[in-house]
């Protein structure tokens, strides 16, 4: 019984890469941010590329809590729709270019969302990464973290709730 | 007294993200804010919808909570955001202008809370509320 051959690593990086892109790049306010994702494995981490367009306090200057809060939430959004497609990408069930284009598959619906301000955002590049404390059927808890030059001093945390998609009902 | 409100428009006015948001300020004063914000097909959350992304609503709602922490007779200059909660209640109307009122209710001589409301052209249904913790800082 021999097992089957592993694909070629480029195989996988390619399907990976082509998920994560679709998924990404057709929402315009993740494009209006600069949001862009890093992956490895299945693991991202989000990096907001800087832009003066994202500052909020012209004086410091700092990058606009808004923007900051933004950016987490997009994040975990990213995340659990990743981890949530993840499977069906693997067992190609779902091909990349279907994922913005299906009427089926919809984005985690954020039902409240609260962010800890710990230090100012600096006018550079920030990253971020979402941990799933809890992915359910229906609801999602989700906490991510944000930093600049230094992973373990946060500027910002936050965490949130998420109402799952549901998968659409069968046809009988 | 109009000084501080003129002096707070203008602050507001001449932040780069809120011009990129295309936030324009309705009315300031005694501790509250209000804030619009036209549709905009960039700030889409999901293109198969057209719904503006919960993200912008939040950025709109802590603009208009540190506006309001600003105007209040008792702030002594500006305003930085310590923590802030939002409630998705339903997707905005693709189409329509959103706007957001705050009102700081309570403000000490460290801490000032406030409360929002983000609606859309149907205004008894809200879109989100936040509820915050804001410092208050010196001139």
């Amino acid at each position: 019984m021999a097992r089957t051959r592993p694909e070629p690593m480029q195989v996988v990086k390619q399907r990976r890469d082509a998920a994560l892109n679709a998924l990404v790049s057709g929402v315009p306010y993740i494009r209006f941010l600069g949001i862009t994702f890093d992956r490895r494995g299945d693991e991202l981490t989000g990096v907001l590329n800087f832009d003066d367009k994202l500052i909020g306090n012209p004086f410091l200057p700092a990058i606009h809590g808004g923007v900051t809060a933004a950016f987490l939430e997009v994040t975990a959004i990213i995340t659990l729709s990743w981890a949530h497609l993840f499977e069906r990408i693997e067992s190609g069930d779902l091909a990349p270019e279907d994922i913005l284009t299906d009427e089926n598959m919809r984005f985690p619906k954020t039902i409240d969302f609260t962010i800890d301000y710990l230090r100012s955002g600096l006018p550079r590049d920030a990253y971020a990464r979402a941990y799933i404390s809890r992915a359910g059927r229906r609801y999602a808890s989700v906490r991510v973290e944000a930093w600049q030059d230094h992973h373990d001093k946060l500027y910002a945390q936050g965490t949130g709730h998420f109402l799952m998609p549901q998968d659409p009902k069968p046809e009988s | 007294m109009t000084d501080k409100v003129k002096l707070a428009r203008q602050f507001i006015q001449a932040i780069p993200h809120a011009k990129a948001l295309g936030l324009e300020l309705t009315h300031i004063g005694q501790g509250e804010a209000e804030i619009s914000m036209p549709y905009n097909p960039d700030l889409v959350g999901d293109p198969r919808t057209g719904v503006i992304h919960g993200g912008a609503v939040s950025a709109m709602l802590d603009t208009c909570c540190g506006a309001a922490v600003m105007s209040h007779p008792a702030a002594p200059g500006g305003t930085a955001t310590i923590d802030l909660r939002i409630d998705y209640m339903r997707a905005a109307t693709p189409g329509q202008t959103i706007t957001t009122r705050a009102t700081c209710h309570h403000i000490t001589r460290n801490v000032a809370f406030v409360r929002a409301v983000a609606t859309d052209d149907d205004t008894d249904r809200p879109v989100a509320t936040a509820a915050g913790a804001f410092t208050v800082e010196g001139r």
